[in-house]
């Protein structure tokens, strides 16, 4: 099968590359993770809002004249605002509606947001500036790229951030209390609504991190998120819907796997990774229903 | 003197039915009041009329202002603590989340002392703070609930069926914990119970409802030797 001559050296390179890219798919995956808790819609739109948001910061870098990190820290800010403001307009309205409702109204936001780049700033590709070098660091005489390390390490601060956020402040409690139970966190004196547009407006600022980080890898185009959205399904769901762990695990696992596989495995050429994503994905779905991290929560009446 | 809590001719429907058909009752400062009536009397509407957890018509008057149309949080910000049917326990939080969770609406220093008090009040919950609450006990939960509805520090305690489901001698354990707090720091407490005969003891005044309205009003005193509320609910 291990057809292609192997060095641990570009082992080690196919590893960093492949958690990279896997810290996209988590961030993404952790943004539907976070909404389908709080408020229990499936976002189609994720990857769209994502994408949208990345035009928003390649448009502020390039014409206006903002360099990267900048651009990278006000695009969150708009995303976050987006995010909220996509709750509060639109989502709310079909609140307590069926799930097809809102799985239609999520597909609708996804065309809205893929037409309205396409609208704004022309469906061609852009060139996305990286923030790191292009000069590889060398480790034991391997040369890994900045750009893989740095995609790795800025999802993981920003993940980190977000979990600190939920653990330690008195606002990410009160989120967690209101996706658990909305009813009594609202006689306990939550804004249970307000929460709900936050936790989009946080999975719309993760999601804006995810395209930002993955946009010099695969040029910017109005398509650029949708194939990244589906694995980011895959890990969420692989994770256990429901858990942010899993989530994170799931997308890092993935994008490790897949990577690996494409390269070692002879037959899995780069056009059978996605489906073989999702064999992954039934297979752990057989022996673990619930997901890797998912699980029967305890609970005595 | 003006009541603390005042109810006038509140109705409240579910849909087609008709829970409340014009409630009027008052609490006053300090007082323990209990609302007896059977199943679908429409104590718990009551209880949710207050904290504007159900749509309603009519007025509700908390310390002299109007506060029919305020939101449920609303009615949490400004002291009004209810603790649900079901005692509403975020099955998934830890012990102490809950308790911090009782302190959401809190803006002041003292929440640290409170939570060392309700720790005093129940021991037992410092010990297992780290325990999903999903998995106490049902007499546990009740009273997890209970000391996160005084970490709120509120003026008005709202406790809805607090002995269901619950043996004997924790009922007790409850609302001895409920009497002191009212002696000896003035909490005014309106509780709903289908056990009249520990609410009419813990209890100053009563009222009675049947079929979403007053039937009966009086002092707890009254009422444990009024005839009907004596068959109908007491049991001899």
């Amino acid at each position: 099968m291990v057809a292609v001559t192997f060095t641990w050296g570009e082992f080690f390179q196919q590893v960093v590359f492949g958690l990279a890219i896997g810290a996209v798919y988590a961030s993404l995956a952790l943004a539907l993770v976070l909404i389908f808790r709080t408020t229990h819609v499936l976002n189609f739109a994720q990857g769209e809002m994502a994408m949208f948001t990345t035009f928003i910061a390649w448009s502020l870098i390039t014409n206006h004249g903002f360099s990267f990190w900048p651009a990278f820290f006000v695009t969150i800010g708009i995303a976050f605002l987006l995010g909220a403001g996509v709750e509060r307009i639109v989502i709310r309205r079909f609140e307590g509606g069926s799930h097809l409702t809102m799985i239609l109204v999520t597909i609708g936001l996804f065309v809205i947001f893929n037409g309205g780049a396409a609208w704004i700033w022309s469906p061609e590709q852009k060139d996305f500036p990286s923030p790191f070098s292009a000069e590889p660091y060398s480790v034991g005489g391997v040369a890994i790229a900045r750009q893989h390390v740095g995609i790795l390490v800025v999802t993981l601060i920003s993940v980190t951030v977000l979990w600190a956020f939920f653990r330690f402040t008195k606002a990410g409690l009160g989120m967690r209390a209101a996706a658990i139970g909305p009813e009594p966190s609202r006689l306990l004196g939550v804004r249970v609504p307000w929460m709900y547009a936050v936790g989009w407006g946080l999975a719309a600022a993760l999601g804006a991190i995810s395209g930002i980080m993955v946009a010099p890898e695969l040029f910017l185009t109005p398509t650029m998120m949708q194939v990244v959205l589906i694995y980011a399904f895959v890990a969420a769901v692989l994770g256990g819907i429901e858990s942010p762990v899993g989530a994170v695990v799931g997308g890092l696992l993935l994008g490790l796997g897949t990577t690996l596989v494409s390269r070692y495995v002879d037959f899995v050429s780069s056009e059978l990774e996605l489906p073989f994503a999702f064999a992954i994905l039934v297979l752990v779905l057989i022996v673990r229903p619930a997901g890797l991290f998912g699980r029967v929560t305890v609970r005595r009446v | 003197m003006t009541p603390l809590l005042e109810l006038d001719g509140v109705e409240a429907r579910y849909g087609p039915v008709v829970a409340l058909h014009g409630i009027s009752l008052h609490v006053g400062e300090g007082e323990v009041v209990a609302l007896l009536g059977a199943n679908g009397a429409g104590k718990t509407t009551t209880l949710r009329a207050v904290s504007g957890t159900v749509r309603k018509s009519g007025r509700v008057l908390y310390a002299g202002q109007d506060v029919s149309r305020r939101a449920p949080e609303g009615l949490a910000r400004l002291g009004v603590a209810h603790v649900p049917e079901g005692r509403g326990i975020l099955a998934e939080l830890t012990v102490w989340e809950n308790l911090r969770m009782g302190a959401y609406v809190r803006r002041d220093r003292g929440v640290k002392q409170d939570l060392e008090r309700v720790g005093g009040l129940f021991p037992w919950l410092l010990e297992r703070k780290g325990q999903q609450a999903g998995t106490l006990s049902g007499g546990e939960q009740q009273m997890l609930a209970l000391a996160r509805a005084l970490v709120a520090r509120p003026r008005v305690l709202m406790l809805d069926e607090p002995s269901l489901g619950l043996a004997p001698i924790i009922v007790q354990e409850l609302f001895r914990v409920v009497s002191t707090l009212n002696e000896e720091e003035g909490l005014t407490v309106l509780v709903v119970e289908q056990n009249a005969s520990i609410a009419l003891e813990i209890s100053s005044r009563a009222y009675v409802l049947e079929v979403g309205r007053v039937a009966v009003e009086g002092s707890s005193e009254e009422l444990r030797r009024h005839e009907g509320v004596r068959k109908s609910y007491l049991g001899y």
